[in-house]
């Protein structure tokens, strides 16, 4: 299980402005290490997220998003205090889920 | 017809020209804004938050009586007063030297073990975090080192020699590329270390998370890559050297606020 992630929802007019940031090496697969070898691939294949409970956007990643991403988006009609959850899985098969309520 | 064709196209490339210069600064500082929001440092910070309350090491204790300068346990300001002299260790210490001492004598860890370890593996990894925390609980205070004792402005007299010494193949000093106005390398700013306003914003934005390597670096990781910049040997991981440096800048920059943990390239 990653290291847990930094959302932050807040009200933006009728929308809320959604902020992630999430802990993950996003190792592209295309680097060698000191003796030459190739690092495998590690990174973020899917993310999910959620408002109650209910997607509301999906997304597949590859190798050239950054190590520690940060991700925004705006989910239309959310109010304060609903929650929103963001889930990923890496190529390891790792997860992570957190959530946030909108402020 | 020409003529005119020609004067338009004349006017359009003064044009272009004058907006290419302008974009080049507005998009650096448009980036570094962007970057601004969704610092990664944060993600180190709830590390090293979770890392000084947590019992480890040998002792199996926390960090929470740990003496940063302003007594034992107090976060709060203490980084904006960093470094300063210490009558336990009877040394002038900085932050990441003042936390090996904590673990060694709190927590039972070998500190010079933790020292000789590389940055970014093992207990480097975990002093970044710590870094990390301990400046952002001072962010947004202002740089006030102390010089009260004789160990501190001794300090602060040998760190203003080294950044002035030239040495090594390249004959370089920190002051090369540090002692005078608008030095630039590629698209960084260097600031200006031996006035106030470039000490500030120098010393003021580390620790910093590092874009282009997805790490945390602190002060002393940071000086250790200015020495490989300048072909120094490297100094010690928190050596009187580092340290010295460190009193000169914050001294120099006092009153400016600290912005760390910052984001950088």
């Amino acid at each position: 299980m990653g290291d847990p992630m930094r959302i932050r929802a807040q009200v933006a007019g009728a929308n809320a402005v959604v902020r992630v940031l999430m802990a993950h090496e996003m190792e592209s697969g295309q680097r060698k290490d000191s003796a030459g070898k190739m690092i495998p691939a590690w990174h973020i294949q899917d993310v999910t997220a959620t408002l109650n409970g209910k997607t509301v956007m999906t997304a597949e990643w590859g190798p050239a998003v950054s190590k520690n991403p940060f991700l925004q988006f705006t989910v239309k009609g959310a109010k304060a205090g609903d929650k929103i959850g963001i889930s990923w899985k890496d190529t390891k098969g790792d997860s992570r889920t957190d959530e946030a309520t909108v402020s | 017809m020409t003529k005119i064709l020609a004067m338009a196209a004349l006017v359009g490339l003064a044009a272009s020209a004058a907006w290419a210069q302008k974009t080049t600064e507005e998009g650096i500082a448009e980036y570094r804004a962007m970057l601004q929001d969704g610092n990664p440092a944060e993600l180190f910070e709830a590390k090293g938050e979770d890392l000084w309350k947590k019992p480890r090491g040998p002792k199996n204790a926390s960090l929470e009586k740990c003496d940063l300068g302003k007594g034992a346990g107090v976060v709060k300001g203490a980084f904006v007063e960093l470094p300063r002299y210490f009558p336990d260790t009877k040394r002038v210490q900085d932050l990441e030297s003042r936390l090996l001492t904590c673990m060694e004598t709190l927590q039972g860890f070998n500190a010079a073990e933790i020292a000789n370890t590389p940055f970014g593996k093992g207990e480097q990894a975990n002093l970044e975090g710590l870094v990390a925390w301990i400046s952002s609980e001072s962010r947004g205070m202002k740089f006030n080192l102390p010089q009260s004792r004789t160990e501190e402005k001794t300090m602060y007299e040998v760190g203003k020699r080294l950044f002035f010494a030239r040495a090594g193949t390249h004959d370089f000093a920190c002051a090369s590329c540090h002692g005078t106005d608008n030095k630039r390398i590629r698209l960084q700013d260097l600031p200006n270390l031996t006035k106030p306003s470039g000490a500030a914003s120098g010393f003021g934005s580390w620790p910093a998370y590092r874009v282009s390597s997805g790490e945390l670096w602190g002060m002393q990781r940071r000086l250790n890559d200015c020495y490989r910049q300048q072909r120094f040997p490297y100094p010690r991981f928190g050596s009187d050297a580092t340290i010295a440096l460190a009193v000169y800048m914050g001294v120099t920059g006092k009153g400016g606020e600290s912005v760390a943990p910052a984001i950088k390239r």
